[in-house]
């Protein structure tokens, strides 16, 4: 199936759940309410069958854009995938977790969170995944600036020989 | 007949310009110098084995082992004597390192761990022979006092895992009270079996049996499966691959010893390798004709008249019983090399479904083939 | 209440407490700085809960402050057990974005260079499994070939371990004069080999009880984890990349995908995916041989590196099997000359989340086991 089908298929169980995206792109945008119900039938409408979660990346367009959280999906069974975007504001984004859908979200989305700091409603056990937990803020946000200092320890920023 | 604790009494009452001393006096004097004798083989035993087990690994694992550490510092001896001076310098370092203990240990305890398995190990040395009269003390009840003194270290082994305060640590304490509890049994029901046999607690009266008759490894079918299940068994005591759970390092980091270091840690060491040599002394003693040579055995069979060629007496005895010994080692350390540790429940399933009634059966078995045969 | 009333209450009533341990971050069989939190009930495991970021070195972060020909180095230092795959894939994902060709003999390199990668990983990763498993010997001998391996890779780029060998576009180096004669020879010598593991390690009956049966994963749980590479494989799936999503030229190559069979147990048990990393050494071996032969001699390796590697704004998702699994890159452009975002979906990252699921209710010896047979870099999974 195409990306087309996918859409259509889409629309036909969710009507509203698509958000306006141009013909041009290679994945489909879902508003994150809806997404909760979509990622359901993702994974068991028959046309669609994504049951293997590839990868989930968090996504910081800007400091002016918004944030996203973009879903690879691949189908084990009709060897077909699609990505998946859904968009959310800077502040305060809340995008329904998929982790019960598939399991290997539950790391993924930690990672997200602990990266760009939106939250997963739903989520069995939000924390972060990598950074320790202490840690203030979210690095991976194109507006994060570095601490100084981190448990008294100073932060270096010499970025001598990167650039 | 006479061990050396009672040609010492006697030689040590008979010096005329001696003041006269109570028994208890002679005893102690006695104690000491056949205790450091002792002492030292065990210390000089766990330098040797610890070289002969690397070198063993080494060739097993396609090394070459220690190389650099010579030990006397000739450049061409170096080469030579391949890293011989290794273990010495292991051994120096152990002893210079510092003694550490945790803050939330139980101090008195976690010092005396140690010292009761090193006890235990050194206690055993009192009854095993190398030979006609080469015995500290040729007790009559000597099988039963080795397996006596050899369990004692598991309270050792308990109190050390316990004081050290640390979680993995009560993991090898734990495991290794189970395990060698457990397999205290089928040890000692093929011991049993040869006890019945020969009619005797004492080594040297099984040993003369062995002269006698003929060595327990080929004595019967039966005699042979108890040989097997008491060096697996024995290994088990041990705490040696695959038995090794207590210390399993890959799991338990180095259980009950981990929180140990320098001299104290070098007592569990001591003690280990002299385990390792008192299991096999059993072995050789029990099973394979202690100090009897295999030589004069095969000759005899043959109907060879004696003579030089038969390779027996004492000090071809002492030879023989330490091939013998060398031998179950180098078995022993095989097996650490070749084989995966096995699981604890696993370990237990051995013990008590599969050795434990082969043990049982074969005891009885051996009795009907006695009365059959004998 | 007073106290003894209290006892009297409970009389009778023994209250065994859990114990939490604390495996890790320093511990020989957690392969590196993972910590776990195993809740034990004696020796056996009700819960466990992995903590990870002891190796976290923000490689996402760094990656958009440098050019995308100075990410390769720092996907090197990921798996680094298996650096030529991360390179491999990375510079295909940015070569996908650039809608960029690579010559045939460069793929050809590739291929070798990678698939040379993948016996070495798992050449580490059976000795460590055996390491856990308590058998220390097989870890030599694997380490023993592994060298050889490394030896070659140290011919062509003068790196044993980081190799910042597979290029945008290209390689770093072309092969040296012989490397076809040597890498010949160490295929005719390790083939051989793979017989002396199988009888120092795999058929030993200890290893067998320890690890067949034991942390069963099934294939729908694995999907469902999205687990990939012999995990999966082991479990059933017939799912490898190199087949079933064919990049480079994959498909050129006659290989077999292996899948686990229960061979000593049940299907997805921790000797499962032993055997299957095993059996993926001899069709590595296969695929060597082929690409070895085929190599066009002709060509200049360096004939299609850009000279700025700079991709039209877009976004791509490319993934590949790396030793481990399904390594993925997303990475976003704004059409600048350093990536506006790089993700790595690590297959051993994937692979340790189900690890907890499988391995409650096994003992303490098994979780060292199942920890093993999941193969995990740290690398990778911190990034």
């Amino acid at each position: 199936m195409e990306l087309s089908d996918f859409r259509k298929a889409i629309s036909g169980a969710h009507p509203d759940a698509l958000a306006a995206d141009a013909e041009s792109q290679q994945w489909l945008e879902i508003i994150p309410e809806k997404w909760g119900e979509v990622a359901l039938t993702l994974r068991d409408d028959k046309a669609l069958r994504f049951d293997y979660l590839s990868c989930l990346s968090g996504y910081d367009e800007g400091v002016d854009g918004q944030l996203a959280v973009i879903y690879n999906l691949h189908s084990m069974e009709l060897l077909q995938q699609l990505e998946i975007r859904v968009k959310l504001p800077r502040e305060g984004g809340r995008v329904p977790s998929v982790a019960h859908i598939w399991r290997a979200a539950d790391w993924h989305e930690r990672e997200a969170y602990d990266m760009y700091g939106m939250t997963f409603s739903g989520h069995p056990d939000l924390r972060r995944m990598l950074l320790p937990e202490d840690w203030v803020g979210h690095p991976l946000l194109k507006d994060y600036e570095t601490p100084e200092y981190y448990r008294g320890i100073e932060v270096e920023k010499d970025k001598r020989g990167w650039e | 007949m006479s061990s050396w604790t009672d040609s010492l009494v006697g030689f040590i009452s008979g010096i005329a310009w001696l003041p006269d001393m109570s028994a208890g006096t002679i005893m102690v004097i006695v104690a000491v110098l056949l205790g450091l004798p002792v002492f030292t083989f065990m210390a000089v035993n766990a330098l040797v084995a610890v070289y002969f087990e690397r070198k063993v690994s080494a060739f097993m694992q396609d090394r070459l082992g220690p190389m650099e550490v010579g030990i006397f510092g000739f450049k061409g001896g170096k080469k030579f004597w391949g890293g011989i001076g290794q273990t010495l310098a292991d051994a120096i370092k152990l002893l210079v390192k510092e003694d550490t203990i945790p803050k939330d240990a139980d101090r008195p305890l976690f010092i005396l761990g140690p010292f009761i398995i090193f006890g235990a190990a050194f206690t055993a040395f009192i009854g095993l022979p190398i030979g006609y009269g080469l015995v500290i003390s040729d007790f009559n009840i000597g099988v039963f006092f080795i397996s006596a003194v050899s369990s004692v270290g598991v309270i050792g082994v308990i109190l050390a895992g316990w004081a050290s305060n640390n979680k993995w640590s009560l993991y090898g304490a734990m495991r290794s009270a189970a395990q060698i509890i457990s397999y205290e049994l089928p040890l000692g029901m093929s011991l049993l079996l040869v006890v019945m046999v020969v009619g005797s607690l004492q080594f040297s009266e099984i040993v003369l049996w062995q002269e006698q008759h003929r060595w327990f490894i080929i004595h019967s079918p039966f005699t042979v499966i108890a040989f097997f299940i008491f060096m697996i068994s024995g290994v088990a005591e041990v705490n040696r691959t695959p038995f090794d759970l207590p210390e399993a390092e890959s799991e338990l980091v180095a259980g009950f010893m981990t929180e140990y270091s320098g001299f104290r840690w070098a007592l569990f060491f001591l003690s280990e390798y002299a385990n390792m040599v008192i299991i096999s002394l059993m072995t050789a003693i029990v099973f394979l004709g202690g100090w009897l040579s295999p030589v004069a055995g095969l000759l005899d069979m043959a109907g060879v008249p004696a003579g030089w060629y038969y390779l027996s007496g004492p000090l071809w005895g002492i030879f023989w019983i330490f091939i013998k010994v060398a031998t179950l080692i180098f078995i022993m350390m095989w097996f650490r090399w070749t084989f995966p540790r096995m699981r604890p429940d696993q370990l237990m399933y051995t013990a008590w479904k599969v050795f434990i009634p082969f043990a049982l059966v074969n005891i009885f078995l051996v009795g009907i083939w006695e009365l059959i045969f004998a | 209440m007073t106290v003894s009333e209290k006892s009297a209450d409970n009389f009778g009533v023994v209250k065994a407490e859990e114990m939490v341990l604390n495996m890790g971050p320093q511990h020989p069989s957690t392969h590196g700085v993972l910590r776990l939190k195993i809740y034990t009930d004696g020796e056996i495991v009700s819960r466990i809960e992995p903590h990870l970021g002891y190796l976290h070195r923000c490689f996402e972060k760094h990656c958009e402050y440098l050019s995308y020909e100075q990410v390769i180095p720092f996907t090197d230092r990921c798996d680094y057990l298996a650096s030529m795959a991360n390179n491999h894939i990375y510079a295909m994902a940015v070569e996908k974005l650039m809608d960029l060709e690579v010559t045939e003999k460069v793929e050809y390199i590739r291929v070798i260079m990678v698939e040379l990668q993948r016996i070495a990983s798992h050449l580490m990763a059976i000795g460590t499994f055996g390491l856990d498993v308590g058998g220390i010997t097989p870890f030599t001998y694997t380490f023993r070939d592994r060298e050889r391996i490394l030896d070659l890779f140290e011919y062509t780029c003068g790196a044993r371990l980081l190799y910042n060998y597979i290029w945008v576009g290209g390689v770093s180096h072309d092969l040296p004069v012989n490397f076809v004669r040597l890498a010949t020879e160490f295929l005719d010598y390790f083939e051989p080999q793979i017989d002396e593991y199988n009888n120092l390690l795999t058929f030993n009956k200890i290893f067998i009880e320890r690890t067949g049966d034991v942390g069963v994963l099934p294939a729908d749980v694995a999907i469902n984890y999205a687990a990939s590479g012999p995990v999966l494989r082991a479990s059933g799936v017939k799912w490898d990349l190199r087949r079933d999503d064919p990049y480079s030229i994959y498909d050129r190559f006659d290989f077999d995908v292996i899948v686990g069979d229960g061979q000593m147990g049940t299907v997805g048990d921790c000797w499962d995916r032993y055997y299957v990393r095993v059996l993926e050494m001899r069709e590595s071996v296969k695929i060597l041989r082929q690409a070895l032969a085929q190599m066009p001699t002709e060509g200049d390796v360096h004939e299609n590196l850009p000279k700025k590697v700079r991709p039209p704004e877009g976004s791509v998702y490319f993934r590949g099997e790396s030793p481990r699994g399904e390594l993925g890159f997303f990475i976003a452009s704004d059409g600048k000359s350093k990536p506006f975002r790089v993700k790595m979906r690590s297959p051993a990252f994937c692979n340790l989340s189900l690890f907890s699921e499988i391995s409650e209710g096994w003992m303490l010896s098994d979780i060292v086991t199942i920890l093993g047979s999941i193969d995990i870099v740290l690398g990778e999974t911190d990034r």
